[in-house]
């Protein structure tokens, strides 16, 4: 069984998923926030693949992103970074990134890098489930690379199920109509979406993110999922790290603050 | 060859709509309905209505005797400068505006470089009683203040971009993060042939107005509808789509883009996209891009915050690399020189941007029996600030 369905094979466990930017704050930080955050207890981890001009992303990733690629964070490092902490642990990896991203690396060759260096899922939210269809599905499946598609409140019922039957890991619920990093209090209109999807009794499991901030909102989320996906708030919290032991004494801290 | 869109929003291997799911409904519900509302009589009797009327077009088409003496040749300017707003951005958002209203939307965002979109938006939206938020990099705040203070007359909000190099590809950024934050009520009016399907496809056919004109405006001077060569700058390339679109199947018509070379080309400092450009993704849309091999977008220059961008509309990239459309890059003092030469032949003070077109004619090989046309995209009200700058120079 691959790392993400065993993940999700644990019951009513409900899952912590932690985004953050590959090379921030420092460049080399990367595999020790891999590390930090698997021995902690973060259940999955997205690696974000920092990006010049990150669309769907708010102020702090955008801002972290930025940080990171002044740092010197090219995808060759991040593959060589992931590479080093998948062979310190077994919790399941996933990147984050755009399309273009992808490529410009060339498509074959960077799901190549993926499977080399252990990573078990992509989430590339511009590209679209029809293109994934026709483009690119075969790819993927011939490197067991799983693909993770976004729904939101305006996705229609006839095409979560579209997307539910394309892809194989688990589906991202965003919480609301946004860009990541805007946390406000969940509302009854998300409560009834998260209800409404939940309801649908879909293949995959969902993980709720966009807005999950604190162990508030994450348990609220996860009482409707599998799980949920934390981003910009882990972010926030690392700015002030430096230093390998106080990075790993800050992710350990955040991570605790929600599963605790 | 086809230079029509497809079906599937591509351009030959450019265009298309890479857009996250959180855009999906908007998009969806513009691509479903663009061609059905804009093709009806209604719509298109008040689009022509409000561009005779509001905007006072037809826009001239001027032969320009002494630049033509000058040339040794025959050339015309369309004048895009004298509509309402000064410039060929509102012959877009008068179409856009009218489509937001059939789909019953009620707050319009827009991003803006040189301010002139930004404008003719807070104009169109003045006009119907809309809401109107602008976004503009912190850079062209800063450049094209007259128009700020035009979009903030005419009751718009104007928000600054603060990332990345702080210009149009910025403001462009915000815009979409903006249209994500409010799926429902929000129209999102783009400025130029940029962006997912179906925008470079509307935009150039509420711009192809100028063409259309064209073709008459030039059989009463010659007996002819084709001129031989038609130059237009390219910024995101609208006004260049509207005065090709009506001439991309005749192709004894040779057409000329003109990118801004910045600094020099090979300076570190320009927006030639064409080519310092690749094929990539930029705003939604597959086209040629200035980025490094890592896929990241590079930040562009030009004194023209018209024209300061990284990337082309998808029309473009497919006439550039099929040959259709030659191109020429301008760097920033020659249109200045330029911009200075009009003024003193002509009579007229052109916009930043049309002067790259204006001074791309020193490049061509130009007979004395040959006819061209010039979009005149712009007025340089806008620019005389950097105008002035350059000539205390002198
Ligand atoms: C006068 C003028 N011309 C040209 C442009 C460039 O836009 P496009 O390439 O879409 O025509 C602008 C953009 O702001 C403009 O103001």
């Amino acid at each position: 069984m691959n790392k993400l369905k065993a993940a999700f094979s644990q019951g009513d466990k409900k899952l912590l998923n932690v985004y953050f930017t590959a090379g921030y704050p420092q460049l080399k930080d990367t595999q020790t926030i891999i590390t930090s955050l698997a021995n902690a207890g973060a259940d999955i981890i997205e690696v974000g693949m920092p990006y010049s001009d990150p669309m769907a992303d708010g102020p702090t990733i955008q801002e972290s992103s930025k940080i990171a690629l002044q740092n010197g964070l090219t995808l060759k490092i991040l593959f060589e970074q992931v590479a080093a902490a998948r062979a310190q642990t077994e919790v399941p990896l996933i990147l984050m990134g755009y399309l273009n991203q992808m490529m410009q690396y060339g498509e074959e060759k960077f799901l190549d890098s993926c499977v080399q260096c252990g990573i078990e899922a992509l989430i590339i939210p511009d590209l679209p489930p029809d293109l994934y269809g026709s483009d690119y599905k075969a790819m993927f499946e011939e490197r067991n690379i799983e693909i993770v598609f976004l729904i939101t409140p305006q996705t229609s019922e006839d095409r979560i199920r579209y997307i539910d039957s394309l892809s194989d890991a688990f589906i991202y619920v965003v919480s609301d109509s946004s860009i990541t990093g805007n946390s406000r209090d969940i509302s009854s209109e998300q409560r009834e979406y998260f209800q409404r999807i939940a309801d649908m009794n879909l293949k995959n499991p969902c993980l709720i993110g966009f807005g999950i901030s604190d162990k508030k909102s994450f348990d609220m989320a996860s009482s409707y999922s599998s799980g949920a996906i934390i981003g910009s708030a882990f972010i926030k919290h690392l700015t002030n790290a430096s230093g390998d032991e106080s990075l790993d004494l800050t992710v350990t801290q955040f991570v605790h603050s929600i599963k605790g | 060859m086809n230079y029509k869109i497809d079906e599937k929003g591509f351009y030959g291997k450019f265009g298309g709509a890479y857009i996250p799911e959180m855009l999906h409904s908007n998009v969806m519900e513009l691509q479903e309905n663009y061609l059905a509302i804009t093709q009806t009589e209604e719509f298109q009797t008040e689009f022509r209505s409000l561009l005779k009327h509001y905007t006072g077009r037809p826009s001239p088409l001027y032969w320009a005797k002494r630049l033509s003496e000058k040339y040794g040749t025959k050339i015309y300017l369309k004048r895009e400068d004298l509509n309402h707003t000064g410039a060929h951005k509102i012959n877009n958002t008068i179409g856009q505006i009218l489509l937001a209203q059939k789909l019953g939307k009620t707050r319009i965002i827009a991003e803006t470089g040189a301010g002139q979109h930004g404008v003719a938006t807070a104009t169109v939206c003045a006009l119907m009683g809309l809401e109107c938020i602008v976004y503009m990099g912190e850079v062209d705040i800063e450049r094209q203040k007259p128009n700020v203070f035009r979009m903030k007359m005419l009751g718009a909000e104007v928000r600054p971009a603060t990332s990345g190099s702080k210009t149009l590809k910025d403001a462009t950024n915000e815009a979409i993060r903006d249209w994500i934050n409010n799926p429902v009520d929000t129209f999102y009016i783009i400025g130029s042939v940029v962006g997912p399907h179906p925008y470079p496809d509307m935009v150039a056919r509420f711009q192809s107005v100028i063409s259309r004109e064209m073709k008459e405006q030039l059989q009463e001077y010659e007996g002819r509808s084709n001129p031989d060569r038609i130059i237009a700058c390219v910024g995101g390339g609208s006004n260049a789509a509207g005065a090709f679109y009506h001439y991309l199947d005749d192709e004894d018509v040779t057409l000329v883009a003109v990118e801004a070379g910045g600094e020099g080309i090979h300076s570190g400092r320009s927006a030639a996209t064409s080519i310092l450009g690749t094929e990539g993704i930029i705003h939604g849309s597959k086209t040629l891009l200035m980025q490094t091999k890592d896929g990241q977008i590079i930040e562009p220059h030009s004194i023209s915050a018209g024209l300061d961008y990284p990337g082309i509309g998808p029309l473009h990239a497919h006439l550039i690399t099929t040959g259709r459309a030659e191109v020429v890059s301008i760097e920033d003092g020659e249109a200045v020189n330029a911009a200075i030469e009009l003024s003193r032949l002509e009579g007229i003070i052109p916009a930043l941007e049309s002067s790259h077109a204006l001074a791309a004619l020193d490049y061509l090989t130009l007979d004395k029996d040959e006819s061209t046309i010039i979009c005149l995209s712009g007025r340089g009200d806008k620019d005389l600030q950097t105008y002035m700058k350059y000539l205390n120079h002198e």
